[in-house]
């Protein structure tokens, strides 16, 4: 067991972890933040996304250990008494159909609106769609996904 | 997975005394590779030394005209780095390119160089531009590293510290990419060196990434997309799944050869 | 009633959307109860084998394992065996030929993945190492994973009672007339058609949590289930897990089923029947690999068909063979889809008077194949479609004028193959679709393609469907082991907030908000006022679930009934209250008042004045709930135009969908923002169909698209903004209008994107998925020929 501690959603936790424990499986099984969802075992779908130190990161393919000291992020940690407006464009736009791909959806768009806007660059259409290449959605077709992102990022 | 130790190396003394004393120990980076191996009961180390922490790890810095990039930097620093991007362009695309951006938050160089899976990215852009493996031992060329299917010239114990890049005078890389995968179905690096024209075919080779002779030859004939899609490149030993038979790999490492010289 | 902001018609934000954009969904995983287990399954690592033995003691020693059960203690506890419930008879009067599938297999394993075992263990981790434990000893035997190779002479045989692996050879139609008209055509269009293998793929994986209480002798199954009633109806009469009223069946947050949800799978059979072997709550839940190899796949149908024209391209007479590979069993509804989900609908848009269609289905050593999104209609579809395209192009007329030509105007119609289409306006669709792609316009995009030296092809598809299969006595006449009405509660509480308990199930289809918007509508009353309960065995009375586009026509339909039953005693309370007559009282803006005067009670009054009972109407109830069943009397018939435009790039064969057009006739539409939420993903999974994604076994019966590394899935980057409008005729068979929308996005593209494709490089003999490397490969052929000549 290795002794972690970290910061999730703005709150401080420490706990004794197994070396293979995923940071996913911390999330949702230490923590009970159930809204990290997995979807694959292969890294692709994207469900899982969280941020660590302010950037996206798949929790299925991290190891909870190696976290120790890092500030993480998940979607329950996302709004701060209101909507983020991430949030609030997936809603706005029909962004989500069945709502199990959407926290990692969400934790993509805001990581992505943020190193475009960091970068000054523009986030264009084609741009979000290859930005979204790590997350998969089975119900939406991806049309409303992409115009949500594209909104949030003028809110953002 | 399988029950696994976990330590945090702070130096590489740390990290190498830890991969000694564990059965099966091995070095974890951006386990980007390794933990989905691990998922599927397909890797079962005893212990993980992660080398993410170890002073100098991260990085990108010049030597002279030497590009030196830290063996723990994430595909996503190497992407966005200003010295990359001015150095070596093609570099930074190609990090820019592998995986997601998720993916690129956490991978890096140094695992995807010593884990050498025959459709990764970088073993195309270290063979084609010639650099160096720096490790905790010694130094390694390109040309000597890679040594087939997920083999290198790694020995226990060993730990890639950086990665070396010579400047050379134009350099592109192509990447057709395995539709459900997104890893490489064929990607061609092609770069104009000291040692003259070298093309690296990565994703396509039965043992892994390799030079194209057939399109070297074309290509320091004429540096010219017209001549790589004449190349007579061959099928023989390159690898055929649902995905691509030999026939249409060998037909994509021609069109990205073309592209990426229009690229360069 | 006017309250245009929220009722029928209004593109209300959805009011389920909070809990899951701020990661509150309780999806079955997310469930854990008081000393909870895991399970995890010893599984088949071979396509077809003999079970020798089985040697638990590695993993029983493991500390921290509870049990390790097997197929033998679970027949022998009475768990009965896995049924399809759908009789197909075969043409000669003979009964389909059903296999006997135990949720545990004892004798012999059919496909890679069936289950032969489950480890109970303290930890997920555990479970899965200790299932590994498990020495399981084979005898391997020959597999067979194709269709056609599993008819042929010598094909190793799977079920002792499905001699040379037939389960049924079944005929629609008339063969005499299809063969008169094909002899009389002038034209004969003929091909061979495969409709590939797919993994349904909803993002949650499924899972169950099972839990015994041994003091009540009762059950409770959270799963990851489109129909918690039919699964709790199944388990119970035919699974012997326990009676219906020691049974509670929870479906909560689903995320995304596409047919893969509504079997109940040998999964959660075993973890009921585990939870009371070892008095443990049992969770399991699937990763992605496990996924592949358990839940049902979808279509896979090999077909040959002719086609035959007169001078004018009128259709004389068409003609289909398919053969059906349903896996290694019979999944709940797999014999329905190949059949009359399928070869119903084999008349497309088109009077077609002469029309016959065989079908045989067959076992493969492949998971079983049941219902996908579409569900038969896809393959029925896609055939026709590629029937007509290619026939216009052999006949040098245009697609559309080909089709139109031969288009049913006058309705209803009835087709030689047993439907009776009741509305539609084919040629409205038609023209609305190639005005918004801007067909006019396609050759000069062609033109500027070609100067990028890129392949630019257009592709239609004019489609019909079927949904909201009924009524229940026609549907029972052809075999179906239930019936497919739904049910409804209206239950108005006594402050005048309104809870809808419904039998359909949510799991992205948006029902927390349209059917609240119906009920707001009906009593003018603020859309927050109302929610919906479903999901809930113990919640709502009963109900068939969500799937075949059914909870528009069909589940809205049955609130609409009980709704008008709670508008019958309002009125009836108010009348008495306000001394007027029933037909003077109306209700709007949250009163019910006698028209032209000032005289009104406010809606909660009435709930109170029902729950009170101090003054209504003599021998009325008490109470305001009222709940009802409704069975439509056909099936429902969408149907609309698809238009695709592709560019193909020849040096490498990848194709991109640079515009893709639908016009849809869904009847009335409640929400259009959800409707087209539908559209988008239903046309997301159809091209996904038609370029990239594809189940493949190798001859061994090994699973090569096992994982996302190889099965691939539509991304962002695959797809373009889709342009989908609306044409809708009435549909007159259920009181609000409605056809139903959730499936013709993936029915209906399909043909449209390889017809598309097919145009662009000039060879019809393109096999979906169109993958990069099947369209190289197609190109290859076009020059090579070229080059012949």
């Amino acid at each position: 067991m290795t002794k972690v501690n970290m910061t999730v959603n703005g709150k401080a936790v420490s706990r004794n972890v197994s070396g293979e424990t995923l940071l996913s499986e911390f999330l949702r099984e230490d923590l009970r933040l159930t809204g990290t969802h997995i979807g694959c075992d292969t890294s692709q779908c994207g469900a899982c996304v969280v941020h660590i130190n302010g950037k996206a990161v798949k929790a299925c393919t991290t190891l909870a250990a190696a976290t120790d000291g890092a500030d993480v992020t998940t979607i329950e940690g996302l709004a701060n008494g209101e909507l983020h407006p991430m949030q609030a464009a997936f809603k706005e736009h029909h962004g989500l159909q069945c709502g199990f791909c959407t926290p990692g959806m969400i934790m993509s768009g805001v990581d992505m609106v943020n190193r475009y806007k960091a970068e000054g660059r523009e986030l264009t259409a084609e741009a979000v769609r290859h930005e979204l290449e790590g997350n998969i959605c089975r119900c939406t077709g991806y049309h409303n996904i992409v115009k949500a992102v594209q909104d949030a990022a003028t809110k953002m | 997975m399988y029950p696994t130790k976990y330590h945090k190396a702070a130096s590489i003394d740390d990290a190498v005394k830890a991969l000694g004393a564990g059965e099966e120990a091995m070095i974890l980076g951006g386990g980007q590779t390794l933990i989905a191996t691990m998922k599927q009961h397909l890797a079962a180390p005893s212990d993980l030394v992660d080398v993410r922490s170890i002073e100098g790890m991260v990085g990108v810095s010049l030597d002279g005209d030497m590009l030196v990039i830290g063996g723990a930097t994430t595909h996503a620093e190497v992407a966005s780095s200003k010295e990359v991007q001015k150095h070596t362009p093609a570099l930074a695309r190609l990090a820019g390119g592998i995986g997601d951006p998720a993916v690129r938050h956490a991978g890096t160089i140094g695992g995807s160089v010593a884990n050498n899976d025959p459709a990764a990215d970088y073993p195309a852009a270290l063979l084609a531009l010639g650099a160096t493996v720096v490790t905790n031992q010694r130094e390694i060329g390109a040309d000597d590293f890679f040594d087939g299917l997920f083999t290198t010239a790694l020995d226990e114990g060993e730990i890639i510290t950086a990665v070396k890049f010579p400047k050379v005078e134009a350099a592109a890389y192509a990447k057709f990419a395995q539709p459900a995968s997104l890893f490489a179905l064929v990607g061609v690096f092609v770069a104009k060196t000291a040692d003259g024209v070298r093309v690296t075919v990565t994703g396509a080779g039965d043992e892994g990434v390799f030079r194209s002779e057939a399109l070297e030859v074309a290509l320091t004939a004429d540096w010219s997309e017209a001549s790589a899609k004449g190349a007579d490149v061959s099928a023989d030993g390159l690898m055929s799944d649902i995905h691509g038979a030999a026939a249409y790999r060998a037909n994509l490492i021609k069109v990205m050869a073309a592209r990426a010289v229009l690229a360069s | 009633m006017a309250n245009g902001a929220t009722g029928i018609g209004a593109r209300v934000k959805r009011k389920e959307d909070k809990r899951f954009i701020t990661g509150k969904g309780k999806y079955t995983d997310d469930v854990r109860m008081e000393n909870q287990a895991y399970a995890a399954f010893v599984r088949s690592p071979h396509a077809h084998a003999n079970i020798k033995s089985i040697d638990k003691s590695a993993a029983l020693a493991m500390e921290g394992v509870v049990d390790v059960l097997d197929g033998h203690q679970l027949t022998g506890d009475g768990i009965g065996n896995i049924i399809c419930g759908w009789a197909v008879t075969s043409k000669d009067g003979s009964p389909m030929n059903m296999g006997a599938w135990s949720a545990l297999a004892t004798q012999k394993v059919r496909y890679v993945g069936d289950a032969v075992a489950v480890v109970i263990a303290d930890t997920q981790q555990l479970a899965r190492l200790a299932a590994e434990a498990v020495e399981v000893e084979y005898e391997e035997l020959p597999a067979v994973v194709k269709a056609d190779k599993s008819l042929a002479k010598g094909a190793p045989e799977i079920h002792e009672n499905a001699p040379g692996n037939l389960i049924y050879d079944w005929e629609i139609g008339d063969e005499a007339k299809a063969d008169a008209g094909l002899a009389a055509a002038k034209h004969i269009t003929e091909m061979e058609i495969t409709n590939n293998r797919l993994s349904p793929n909803p993002m949650e994986p499924r899972s169950a949590v099972a839990t015994y209480d041994e003091a009540e002798e009762h059950y409770t199954l959270y799963t990851t289930s489109q129909n918690p009633h039919v699964a709790r109806l199944v388990l119970s009469a035919f699974y012997n897990v326990a009676p219906e009223h020691k049974l509670r069946v929870i479906a909560p947050d689903v995320g995304g089923g596409f047919g893969a949800k509504i079997y109940i799978y040998p999964e959660e059979i075993t973890c009921l029947w585990a939870s009371m072997k070892t008095n443990r709550s049992v969770k399991w839940t699937a990763d992605r690999s496990e996924a592949f190899i358990t839940d049902a796949h979808g279509r896979d149908h090999i077909s040959t068909a002719k086609m035959g024209f007169d001078e004018n391209g009128k259709i004389t007479g068409f003609k289909v063979d398919t053969i059906a590979n349903l896996g290694a069993y019979m999944s709940l509804f797999s014999s329905s889809v190949p059949t009359y989900l399928y070869a119903t609908l084999l008349s497309g848009q088109y009077d077609i008077q002469n029309l016959h269609a065989n079908v045989r289905a067959v076992y493969t050593n492949t998971v079983p194949v049941d219902a996908y999104r579409g569900a038969g209609r896809p393959e029925a579809c896609y055939l026709i479609e590629r029937m007509m395209e290619t026939a216009a192009r052999e006949l040098g007329m245009k697609p559309a004028e080909l089709r139109a030509k031969n288009f049913i105007r006058e309705f209803p119609h009835e087709t030689p193959v047993i439907m009776t289409y009741d509305s539609g306006d084919f040629d409205a669709n038609l023209a609305q679709a190639e005005e918004a792609a801007d067909v006019a316009g396609f050759p000069a995009r062609k033109a500027e393609a070609a100067k990028r030296g890129k392949l630019r092809g257009l592709g239609y598809s004019c489609y019909i469907e079927a949904c909201g299969i009924a009524p229940s006595a026609a549907v029972g006449g052809l075999g179906a082991g239930v019936g497919l009405w739904e049910s409804a509660e209206v239950r108005v509480n006594p402050v005048g907030t309104i809870e809808i308990l419904t039998g359909s199930h949510s799991h992205g289809q948006g029902h927390e908000t349209t059917f609240a918007q119906i009920v707001a509508e009906r009593f003018d009353l603020p859309i927050d006022n109302v929610s919906i309960v479903h999901g809930d065995t113990d919640k709502v009375q009963f109900g068939m679930g969500t799937y075949g586009s059914r909870s528009g026509a069909v589940g809205m339909s049955a609130i609409v009934k009980a709704m008008d039953k709670v508008e019958a005693k309002v009125r009836k309370i108010a009348a008495h209250q306000l001394e007027a007559s029933e037909d003077d009282i109306v209700i709007e803006g949250g009163e019910v008042k006698v028209a032209g005067t000032d005289k009104a009670l406010g809606w909660h009054e009435i709930g109170l004045a029902a729950y009170t009972a101090h003054n209504l109407p003599p021998e009325m109830e008490p109470g305001l709930k009222e709940s009802a069943f409704y069975d439509p009397s056909n099936f429902t018939f969408p149907a609309g135009t698809y238009i695709c435009e592709v560019e193909v790039d020849p040096e490498t064969g990848r194709t991109e969908v640079v515009q893709f057009t639908a016009s849809d006739d869904f009847g009335t539409i409640i929400n259009p923002m959800i409707v087209e939420g539908q559209v988008h993903g239903g046309l997301a999974q159809g091209i996904g169909q038609a370029m990239m994604e594809q189940v493949i076994y190798d001859d061994d019966g090994q699973l090569i698209t096992g994982s996302y590394m190889d099965y691939t899935m539509p991304r962002a980057a695959d797809l373009p903004f889709y342009s989908v409008h609306h044409a809708s005729t009435t549909c007159p068979g259920n009181p609000l209008g409605m056809k139903g929308c959730g499936e013709a996005g993936a029915i209906g593209s399909p043909p449209a994107v390889i017809n598309a494709i097919t145009d662009a490089i000039g060879n019809n003999n393109l096999s979906m998925p169109a993958t990069p490397q099947n369209v190289w490969n197609a190109l290859q052929a076009v020059t090579a020929s070229q080059a012949a000549e």
